[in-house]
């Protein structure tokens, strides 16, 4: 194993079913087996912190981070609230979050800790922490997905969260919370029935944890915008999950990719895939995006893909 | 029983910002005012409403959002916090309120049985939205109403804006029906912005009003166009606008409440009454009323 202050990427899905209700499709057993071999996988290390970016919290006023020391609730699925409540309690490293904060202004970026009682701490975070990190053995911190963000901007992130661990002199475990191919089955199915919503959300799936078995993290990276295009259901601007996780990685091919499992649940392309960091790389790097090290604002650059007119933004016109 | 009406419909949008700036003792935030304007133009919505009796609030709000078909809360009261993810330093709310589940299940119903994939939410630890909690509060601070709050599909998102809207279209008409056959006297609130691309940086006193306005022209013109087509009493233009004004302004009547609240009016051909327009956040926000008895002139 290379000597990295990361000692761990992880990528998980945050649907409540693998928590709840495992046992009502194999599929999603499996996903929840894969889970605790990931939660296996983060003990056997020295990790000392755990960095979750989860894309079920959108944020809107920059970047959001998780500082409240030990957030407590009985949480509902908005949409799965048939499912049943979940009692949680996690314990956060505020220290950690500040200086996270710190790190994300000093490279352009607008950032905040939030620390409130009560404050609703999304779905797939709470499924993620409650799976891998069950006895809050290693404290943790959750950063927000700013829904405007862009890829400039959340690679700066990802920078950003890697400067705030090195000068903590901690290890870390990054954990990203996301689905695959996003696209749900929008009626009610028999779960044993569930399946990847379309051939195509599969393809491009098992594109994706082809390079990721392959440690090709940054390749992957790279190709995040098409498969924005490709297998996503466009709620935001962009799919951030592997721009974020592999800036914090350190940009590379490095990895022993290690994928767990790859399942529906409820449709959507559900894995857990464990990056550690390696020798060897794959390579076959495909850096064709330019690599930014400060966010100097949206450069409302011309996208390949269809997104809509935003129009100035605040912070270009110095208010 | 006398037939159910709808005894007004509103715009009425939930920036937590309106609630924050007014200092309820139910929030824990603390402010020095501000959006003056809105906040002036949901007194006129509650003026409005001060002569007119009602049963119930029928609320669709686009902060809960569901992708497996509309649910609908079907539980007797809620008591609890409603911290916003957003402007979590701006809005802490503690709501104690009672649902109509017996008019809410009749809603359900209706719209099953008009084709739409509907679901009750039945589980007592369910967290309200803040945006049903703002769009309540601002209309009828006393909460001495018993609310219905239906989920916002976003099939907008996995299909497009026409579909949502003939979604939308069904569900309102299978309120009014439901409405209708229950006896009571609703009102209902259409819970969102307009244009909604907000700023994505906040001043450092957020209530600090030399820093609010619109976020681009474009936005200012859509919403005119839009608000204009609502005082002319062109209802059914305005819907046909809708997806256009939507992708062109990121509106929040993504959602569809608004779409909704036109159809179970009937698409109204009489002037609306526009108590206010302002900007939250760079957002576009108009409170405006649609009283019946305009129509029967
Ligand atoms: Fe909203």
């Amino acid at each position: 194993m290379r000597d990295d202050n990361v000692r761990k990427g992880i990528l998980v899905p945050g649907l409540p079913h693998p928590l709840l209700c495992p046992e009502k499709n194999e599929g999603w057993q499996r996903v929840r087996d894969a889970y605790d071999e990931a939660r296996k996988e983060i003990e056997a290390t020295d990790a000392e912190i755990l960095i979750v970016y989860s894309t079920f919290w959108p944020s809107i006023l920059g970047h959001q981070i998780q500082a409240f020391p030990e957030p407590e609730w009985t949480y509902v699925d908005e949409e799965f609230h048939d499912l049943g409540s979940i009692d949680y309690k996690f314990r956060m490293d505020p220290e950690f979050a500040e200086l996270t904060v710190d790190k994300c202004k000093e490279r352009g970026l607008h950032a905040r800790t939030v620390s409130y009682y009560g404050f609703p701490i999304d779905t797939g975070t709470i499924v993620a922490l409650k799976l891998l990190n069950p006895d809050n053995r290693i404290p943790a911190i959750v950063v927000s997905s700013n829904m405007y963000a862009n890829r400039a901007e959340s690679i700066v992130l990802g920078k950003s969260i890697r400067d705030a661990i090195d000068s903590s002199g901690k290890k870390a475990a990054v954990i990203v919370v996301s689905a695959l191919s996003n696209r749900l089955h929008t009626v009610e199915i028999d779960p044993k029935e569930d399946k990847i919503h379309s051939l195509k959300d599969h393809e491009w799936n098992s594109k994706f944890l082809e390079y990721l078995g392959k440690g090709r993290l940054e390749d992957v990276s790279q190709l995040s915008r098409q498969f924005h295009n490709e297998a996503r259901v466009p709620k935001v601007v962009s799919f951030k999950p592997f721009w974020i996780m592999a800036s914090i990685m350190g940009q590379n091919n490095l990895y022993d990719g290690n994928v767990l499992a790859y399942e529906p649940v409820w449709g959507t392309g559900s894995a857990v895939v464990t990056m550690t960091p390696a020798e060897d790389t794959a390579g076959d790097l495909e850096y064709d995006e330019d690599d930014p090290e400060f966010y100097k604002g949206d450069r409302e650059v011309l996208d390949f893909y269809d997104q809509p007119e935003m129009g100035s933004l605040e912070e270009a016109n110095g208010h | 029983m006398s037939k159910g009406e709808i005894v007004m419909g509103a715009l009425a949008p939930h920036p937590p910002h309106l609630v924050y700036a007014e200092n309820p003792p139910q929030n824990d935030a603390t402010s020095e005012g501000g959006w003056e304007e809105l906040r002036w133009g949901y007194e006129r919505l509650r003026e409005s409403l001060s002569d007119r009796d009602y049963d119930v609030i029928i609320v669709h709000t686009p902060h809960w959002a569901t992708f497996i078909g509309t649910h609908f809360l079907g539980v007797e009261s809620f008591k609890s916090l409603s911290v916003d993810p957003i402007f979590p330093n701006l809005f802490r709310y503690n709501y104690d309120l009672n649902v109509d589940v017996e008019l809410s299940r009749a809603i359900h119903d209706n719209a099953a049985d008009s084709g739409l994939l509907v679901k009750m939410m039945e589980n007592p630890d369910f967290r309200i939205d803040y945006g049903t909690i703002t769009s309540c509060h601002l209309v009828n601070p006393k909460w001495d109403k018993p609310i219905v709050c239906i989920s916002s599909n976003r099939s907008k998102f996995y299909f497009n804006s026409e579909v949502m809207q003939a979604n939308m279209i069904k569900l309102g008409e299978a309120t009014r029906k439901a409405i209708e056959a229950s006896g009571k006297k609703a009102l209902l609130l259409s819970s969102n912005s307009l244009s909604h691309r907000h700023f994505t940086v906040e001043p450092e006193v957020p209530e600090d009003m030399s820093k609010e306005h619109v976020t681009n022209h474009n936005q200012y013109l859509w919403d005119m166009k839009m608000i204009n087509l609502m005082r002319d009493g062109k209802t059914k233009e305005m819907i046909d606008l809708m997806p256009d004004f939507t992708e062109q302004t990121v509106a929040e009547t993504e959602a569809g409440c608004l779409t909704w609240l036109m159809s179970a009016l009937g698409f109204p051909d009489y002037k609306a009454t526009v108590h206010a327009y302002g900007t939250v956040i760079g957002t576009g926000n108009a409170i405006v009323g649609w009283d019946p008895r305009k129509a029967k002139i």
